[in-house]
């Protein structure tokens, strides 16, 4: 489904990534480690189509497509969502009335009528159900005077409405209580199909205690050092990044 | 198609659909008392008033044009403008809607406007099977049923000159200033409605819906009088891009509300705004003043401005009554080369008496947008509370947002409240939207609207239906 080949790149002078390559099929979880400044949330963000980067080399291939050459808007309608690790606040917009612009944007780019007003709201309570949310929070304006944990437990609101094929995730467990780590943890599994591919940033392994991934890389100074099944996170808490790298 | 290119399109329309045919109804260009009296007389206006208008010219002369303003433009040459032009006859524009440049019909129906109106906009000639006049006709017999008053103005003067007499130039002065005199001296036409004691308007009022309106937007004048408890809601403009031959705009609103009475006044303003460089936009400046005269007496100012090369614009309440309640909401937008100087006067005489002022700049492009505001507390106006908040908002790196508020509060027991924030529509922000999978454009809409929400909520629901429309088109081309 994502074919990542030697890619490079870059903000300003610094470089940030230095030749990834990461292959990802339907259905699997990547979860990808490393300290801060390793590049993972760039390399997230690069998926996702911030242009702060400059890519100076290789490719990224996602269902067929040359993901790099599409609008951040087009990623989304191809299926592709990106969890942030600080949502932003949008003052006087109300959550609800982005979560239905949002599925109503993706419906009508790939082909299905607009949703009813009924329907709609039917499917958002399930799911703050599952979130374990309020319904008061669909009239609070988006994510302004959230918690951290609240922001991201609406991050992951929006991929379950939003269905993704691929969903990136990036530090969704920074900032979450105990609690909130296993709602969201479990949001993110009951999201687990055979269709729909994830790849997971984060620095702890408590996340991928609940999310089980298939693969685990360790990321560094913007290459993958070593890859491998989930024992390679436990491998990582014992040992820490410093203890892999000398390895 | 951009904003700017419809509008030149509007620009152009004019250039070759009118102005050979209005000139023999228009008065050569020049301001003198002759003028003014052969104004006076093609209106067939009774002696009182044209005496009214030869005062206020005789004050004119003595006036000088305000310089305060945050506004750069060439000085205006009163004597190369023509002060009258008759009504335009059927027959002058063109003859159906497939004569209108089709990017203008566009832009009416991403607004949604029915057809009937579009040729209304347009300066199409309608004739008397024209859909709306039945509507208008059942429209005046309801309010007639209730007693209320609403007709133009020039109209007004003849059936109830005793209630124009009275009220007319009683909130705004002759002399009040530069152009409001000059406005008293020549004014075309506008609204005048009367709401008796204890009478809830059945309606919206709504400019739309007052006959005879065609040329009347150069000096306009309206006058609200709201009687004792009574109540009316009064819609002004349009969010269609209006054609107007007049650059310069020299408005004059006053409204009067007794005890317990509430007038709440909305505008939707998108006059030509020029091109790039401003040139050819409408100059706009406008006096609007309401006085609460009586005890619990509420005004309510309610804007949206997007069009003007210039705008100049203090929609104001004088708090005359106790627990008199005065409103301003306000959303301007200033693109392309555009300068917005407006905000608001809040006069606290009458004890107890409460202000709110919310006012939202949109500055783009190269647009300068200024917030001016006073709030002034009289002594004996004891108890007053005044909350402003100002926020400004702006895209890209070339336009301006400006705030001048002032106080003048002579009462210890007032409490004024002013905040103020500028920010910037974020690439954060953005970008979060359109992994959404919103456009960039609906992206921007999205978070301008959000800022201008608290004052759209204010506009009566389908004015702010369309005032998201509008705004929507306006703000097109701003990002990317």
């Amino acid at each position: 489904m994502l074919i990542i080949q030697n890619l490079h790149a870059r903000v300003g002078d610094k470089p940030l990534l230095k030749g990834i390559n990461l292959n990802i099929n339907q259905g699997e979880v990547h979860a990808i480690m490393g300290p801060n400044g390793s590049g993972k949330s760039t390399l997230a963000s690069i998926l996702a189509g911030r242009d702060d980067y400059q890519v100076t080399d290789g490719k990224v291939i996602y269902m067929g497509q040359n993901l790099l050459e599409l609008e951040p808007e087009e990623r989304a309608w191809a299926g592709v969502f990106l969890s942030f690790q600080y949502p932003v606040e949008i003052p006087g917009v109300k959550n609800i009335y982005l979560l239905k612009a949002a599925v109503n944007a993706i419906r009508e780019h790939r082909g299905h009528a607009e949703l009813k007003a009924s329907d709609f709201l039917q499917s958002v309570r399930e799911k703050l159900k599952v979130m374990q949310m309020d319904e008061a929070f669909l009239h609070r304006n988006v994510n302004e005077g959230f918690s951290g944990g609240e922001k991201k437990r609406n991050e992951i609101l929006q991929m379950q409405l939003l269905e993704p094929t691929l969903a990136l995730l990036d530090e969704t467990d920074s900032g979450l209580d105990v609690d909130a780590l296993r709602v969201v943890g479990e949001g993110i599994n009951r999201m687990r199909s055979p269709e729909r591919s994830f790849l997971l940033v984060t620095h702890y392994k408590r996340l991928l205690d609940i999310v089980k991934p298939d693969f685990v890389h360790v990321l560094a100074h913007g290459e993958i050092k070593l890859s491998g099944d989930h024992t390679l996170a436990e491998r990582l808490e014992r040992e820490g990044y410093e203890g892999i790298e000398a390895a | 198609m951009s904003q700017q290119e419809i509008d030149q399109l509007v620009d152009q329309d004019y250039k070759y659909g009118f102005i050979t045919e209005i000139e023999s109804d228009t008065l050569p260009p020049g301001l003198n008392e002759d003028v003014i009296r052969e104004i006076s007389a093609r209106k067939g206006e009774p002696e009182w008033l044209l005496e009214w208008r030869l005062e206020a010219y005789a004050k004119w002369l003595k006036m000088t044009p305000p310089e305060w303003a945050h506004l750069d433009y060439t000085p205006i040459d009163f004597q190369a403008i023509s002060y009258f032009s008759a009504p335009k006859k059927q027959g002058d524009g063109p003859k159906s809607l497939d004569e209108v440049d089709p990017a203008l019909i566009e832009t009416y129906n991403k607004l949604g406007i029915p057809l009937e109106e579009q040729k209304m906009l347009a300066g199409v000639a309608v004739d008397a099977v024209f859909d709306s006049v039945s509507v208008v006709t059942t429209f005046k017999e309801k309010l007639q049923e209730a007693g209320v008053v609403f007709c133009p103005l020039s109209e007004a003067v003849h059936s109830h000159p005793e209630l124009v007499k009275k009220f007319l130039g009683s909130v705004v002065p002759q002399n009040d200033n530069y152009y409001a005199a000059l406005n008293s001296a020549v004014f075309s036409d506008g609204s005048f409605v009367y709401i008796p004691k204890g009478v809830r308007c059945p309606m919206e009022l709504s400019t739309y819906f007052r006959i005879n309106q065609q040329n009347t937007g150069q000096f306009e004048r309206t006058l609200i009088v709201a009687e004792d408890n009574s109540y009316v809601s009064y819609l002004e403009g349009c969010t269609a891009p209006q054609r107007d031959e007049n650059q310069l705009h020299a408005a004059v609103v006053e409204l009067v509300a007794g005890a317990d009475a509430e007038i709440k006044y909305s505008t939707v303003q998108n006059w030509f705004a020029g091109d790039d460089e401003g040139k050819g936009g409408i100059y706009n400046f406008v006096t609007k003043r309401g006085e609460c005269r009586g005890d619990r007496a509420k005004i309510s100012w309610t804007q949206l401005e997007t069009g003007s090369a210039i705008t100049w614009k203090y929609p104001s309440c004088v708090l005359k009554g106790a627990d008199s309640v005065g409103e301003f909401y306000s959303v301007a937008v200033a693109g392309k080369k555009q300068q917005a100087d407006t905000g608001t006067k809040m006069i606290h005489i009458g004890p107890r008496s409460r202000s709110t002022i919310i006012s939202k700049g949109i500055s783009t492009a190269r647009g300068q947008n200024a917030y001016r505001g006073l709030v002034k507390v009289l002594p004996g106006a004891v108890d007053v509370r005044n909350f402003t908040q100002c926020d400004s908002l702006l895209i890209g790196d070339q336009c301006g947002a400006h705030t001048f508020p002032y106080i003048e509060a002579q009462e210890p027991s007032a409490q004024i409240e002013h905040e103020a924030t500028t920010s910037k529509v974020s690439d954060d922000q953005l970008f979060y939207l359109r992994t959404r999978g919103m456009s960039e454009e609906d992206a921007l809409n999205m978070v301008v609207n959000g800022f201008c929400k608290e004052v759209f909520q204010k506009l009566p629901m389908e004015f702010a239906v369309e005032a998201e429309a509008l705004l929507g088109i306006t703000l097109e081309g701003s990002v990317g």
